[in-house]
Protein backbone atom coordinates (compact mmCIF):
# COMPACT_ATOMS: atom_id res chain seq x y z
CA UNK A 1 0.00 0.00 0.00
CA UNK A 2 1.13 3.58 -0.45
CA UNK A 3 0.46 6.79 1.41
CA UNK A 4 -1.44 9.55 -0.31
CA UNK A 5 -3.20 12.79 0.46
CA UNK A 6 -6.71 13.66 -0.71
CA UNK A 7 -6.56 16.75 -2.91
CA UNK A 8 -9.90 16.79 -4.72
CA UNK A 9 -12.99 15.06 -5.97
CA UNK A 10 -14.18 13.81 -9.33
CA UNK A 11 -17.75 14.00 -10.55
CA UNK A 12 -18.82 11.70 -13.38
CA UNK A 13 -22.37 11.26 -14.60
CA UNK A 14 -21.81 8.81 -17.41
CA UNK A 15 -19.87 5.87 -16.03
CA UNK A 16 -19.86 2.15 -15.63
CA UNK A 17 -23.05 1.24 -13.74
CA UNK A 18 -21.02 -0.65 -11.17
CA UNK A 19 -19.36 2.62 -10.17
CA UNK A 20 -22.75 4.16 -9.40
CA UNK A 21 -22.79 5.68 -5.92
CA UNK A 22 -19.06 5.42 -5.36
CA UNK A 23 -17.04 8.45 -4.33
CA UNK A 24 -14.09 9.22 -6.55
CA UNK A 25 -11.29 11.26 -5.06
CA UNK A 26 -8.12 12.69 -6.52
CA UNK A 27 -5.18 11.67 -4.38
CA UNK A 28 -1.51 12.57 -4.52
CA UNK A 29 1.08 10.04 -3.32
CA UNK A 30 3.18 11.43 -0.46
CA UNK A 31 6.33 10.28 1.29
CA UNK A 32 6.18 9.19 4.97
CA UNK A 33 7.53 12.66 5.78
CA UNK A 34 4.54 14.20 4.01
CA UNK A 35 6.28 15.46 0.89
CA UNK A 36 4.53 15.21 -2.46
CA UNK A 37 5.93 12.44 -4.61
CA UNK A 38 4.58 13.62 -7.94
CA UNK A 39 1.71 12.35 -10.01
CA UNK A 40 -1.81 11.74 -8.87
CA UNK A 41 -4.46 9.04 -8.95
CA UNK A 42 -8.22 8.83 -9.01
CA UNK A 43 -9.30 6.46 -6.26
CA UNK A 44 -12.57 5.00 -5.05
CA UNK A 45 -13.14 6.02 -1.44
CA UNK A 46 -14.42 3.25 0.82
CA UNK A 47 -13.78 4.90 4.21
CA UNK A 48 -15.27 8.41 3.76
CA UNK A 49 -11.91 10.17 3.73
CA UNK A 50 -11.88 13.96 3.83
CA UNK A 51 -10.02 16.72 2.05
CA UNK A 52 -6.28 16.85 2.87
CA UNK A 53 -6.47 13.64 4.88
CA UNK A 54 -3.59 11.18 4.71
CA UNK A 55 -4.90 7.85 3.44
CA UNK A 56 -3.85 4.30 2.72
CA UNK A 57 -4.11 3.42 -0.95
CA UNK A 58 -4.45 -0.06 -2.45
CA UNK A 59 -3.76 -0.43 -6.16
CA UNK A 60 -4.16 -3.12 -8.77
CA UNK A 61 -6.35 -6.20 -8.44
CA UNK A 62 -6.35 -5.89 -4.66
CA UNK A 63 -8.41 -2.71 -4.95
CA UNK A 64 -11.34 -4.87 -6.00
CA UNK A 65 -11.22 -6.52 -2.60
CA UNK A 66 -12.05 -3.26 -0.87
CA UNK A 67 -15.50 -2.85 0.63
CA UNK A 68 -18.14 -2.81 -2.11
CA UNK A 69 -15.65 -3.03 -4.95
CA UNK A 70 -15.97 -6.73 -5.72
CA UNK A 71 -16.25 -7.32 -9.49
CA UNK A 72 -16.12 -3.60 -10.26
CA UNK A 73 -13.79 -1.88 -12.73
CA UNK A 74 -11.64 -0.33 -10.01
CA UNK A 75 -7.85 -0.42 -9.65
CA UNK A 76 -7.23 2.15 -6.92
CA UNK A 77 -9.08 2.25 -3.61
CA UNK A 78 -8.70 4.14 -0.35
CA UNK A 79 -8.93 1.55 2.44
CA UNK A 80 -7.80 3.48 5.51
CA UNK A 81 -7.26 6.90 7.05
CA UNK A 82 -3.81 7.18 8.59
CA UNK A 83 -3.79 8.48 12.18
CA UNK A 84 -0.17 8.15 13.04
CA UNK A 85 3.10 6.80 11.81
CA UNK A 86 6.30 5.88 13.55
CA UNK A 87 9.58 5.80 11.67
CA UNK A 88 12.34 3.86 13.38
CA UNK B 1 8.94 -11.23 -4.12
CA UNK B 2 11.27 -8.52 -2.96
CA UNK B 3 13.67 -7.90 -0.11
CA UNK B 4 13.04 -5.12 2.35
CA UNK B 5 13.62 -3.81 5.81
CA UNK B 6 10.97 -2.82 8.33
CA UNK B 7 11.53 0.88 9.00
CA UNK B 8 8.36 1.92 10.78
CA UNK B 9 4.73 1.29 11.48
CA UNK B 10 1.45 2.92 10.55
CA UNK B 11 -1.79 3.28 12.52
CA UNK B 12 -5.21 3.77 11.02
CA UNK B 13 -8.39 3.71 13.09
CA UNK B 14 -10.83 4.16 10.27
CA UNK B 15 -10.18 1.42 7.74
CA UNK B 16 -11.69 -1.40 5.77
CA UNK B 17 -13.28 -3.91 8.18
CA UNK B 18 -11.08 -6.72 6.93
CA UNK B 19 -7.96 -4.76 7.88
CA UNK B 20 -9.10 -4.81 11.51
CA UNK B 21 -6.33 -6.10 13.76
CA UNK B 22 -3.90 -6.15 10.85
CA UNK B 23 -0.44 -4.75 11.56
CA UNK B 24 0.76 -2.29 8.94
CA UNK B 25 4.49 -1.78 8.63
CA UNK B 26 6.57 0.67 6.65
CA UNK B 27 9.06 -1.20 4.47
CA UNK B 28 12.10 0.08 2.60
CA UNK B 29 12.80 -2.12 -0.44
CA UNK B 30 16.41 -3.32 -0.64
CA UNK B 31 18.77 -4.70 -3.25
CA UNK B 32 20.37 -8.11 -2.55
CA UNK B 33 23.37 -6.06 -1.35
CA UNK B 34 20.96 -4.56 1.20
CA UNK B 35 21.14 -1.07 -0.27
CA UNK B 36 17.88 0.91 -0.23
CA UNK B 37 16.15 1.01 -3.61
CA UNK B 38 12.90 2.71 -4.50
CA UNK B 39 10.24 4.30 -2.35
CA UNK B 40 9.12 3.10 1.04
CA UNK B 41 5.72 1.47 1.12
CA UNK B 42 3.26 0.11 3.63
CA UNK B 43 2.90 -3.66 3.93
CA UNK B 44 0.46 -5.82 5.83
CA UNK B 45 2.41 -8.13 8.11
CA UNK B 46 1.73 -11.84 7.92
CA UNK B 47 4.83 -12.98 9.80
CA UNK B 48 5.10 -10.97 13.01
CA UNK B 49 8.17 -9.11 11.75
CA UNK B 50 9.64 -6.50 14.05
CA UNK B 51 11.36 -3.14 13.69
CA UNK B 52 14.56 -3.24 11.66
CA UNK B 53 14.04 -6.81 10.53
CA UNK B 54 15.07 -8.01 7.08
CA UNK B 55 12.01 -9.45 5.34
CA UNK B 56 10.69 -10.47 1.98
CA UNK B 57 7.42 -9.15 0.75
CA UNK B 58 5.11 -9.79 -2.13
CA UNK B 59 3.29 -7.31 -4.28
CA UNK B 60 0.07 -6.98 -6.23
CA UNK B 61 -3.08 -9.04 -5.77
CA UNK B 62 -1.05 -12.08 -4.72
CA UNK B 63 -0.22 -10.15 -1.55
CA UNK B 64 -3.78 -10.66 -0.38
CA UNK B 65 -3.62 -14.41 -1.01
CA UNK B 66 -1.57 -14.72 2.17
CA UNK B 67 -4.78 -14.13 4.07
CA UNK B 68 -6.99 -16.57 2.17
CA UNK B 69 -9.78 -17.55 2.55
CA UNK B 70 -10.36 -14.01 3.79
CA UNK B 71 -10.31 -11.44 1.00
CA UNK B 72 -8.22 -8.68 2.52
CA UNK B 73 -7.68 -5.51 0.48
CA UNK B 74 -3.89 -5.33 0.60
CA UNK B 75 -1.43 -5.07 -2.29
CA UNK B 76 1.82 -5.61 -0.40
CA UNK B 77 2.38 -8.16 2.35
CA UNK B 78 5.41 -9.27 4.33
CA UNK B 79 5.40 -13.03 3.81
CA UNK B 80 8.74 -14.03 5.31
CA UNK B 81 11.57 -13.02 7.61
CA UNK B 82 15.00 -13.43 6.02
CA UNK B 83 17.57 -15.40 8.01
CA UNK B 84 20.45 -15.06 5.59
CA UNK B 85 21.31 -14.26 1.99
CA UNK B 86 24.09 -15.83 -0.03
CA UNK B 87 25.22 -13.98 -3.13
CA UNK B 88 27.81 -15.50 -5.43
CA UNK B 89 30.03 -13.02 -7.21
CA UNK B 90 31.26 -14.13 -10.61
Amino acid sequence: MILARVVGTVVATRKDPRLEGKTLLIVKPVSPEGKDEGGYLVAVDTVSAGFKERVLLVTGGSARMAEGCKDTPVDTAIVGIVDDMQLD
Amino acid sequence: MYLGRVVGSVWATIKDDRLEGQRLLMVQPLTPELQPTGKRLICADWTGAGAGELVYWTRSQEASYAFLPREVPVDSTIVGIVDSINLRRE
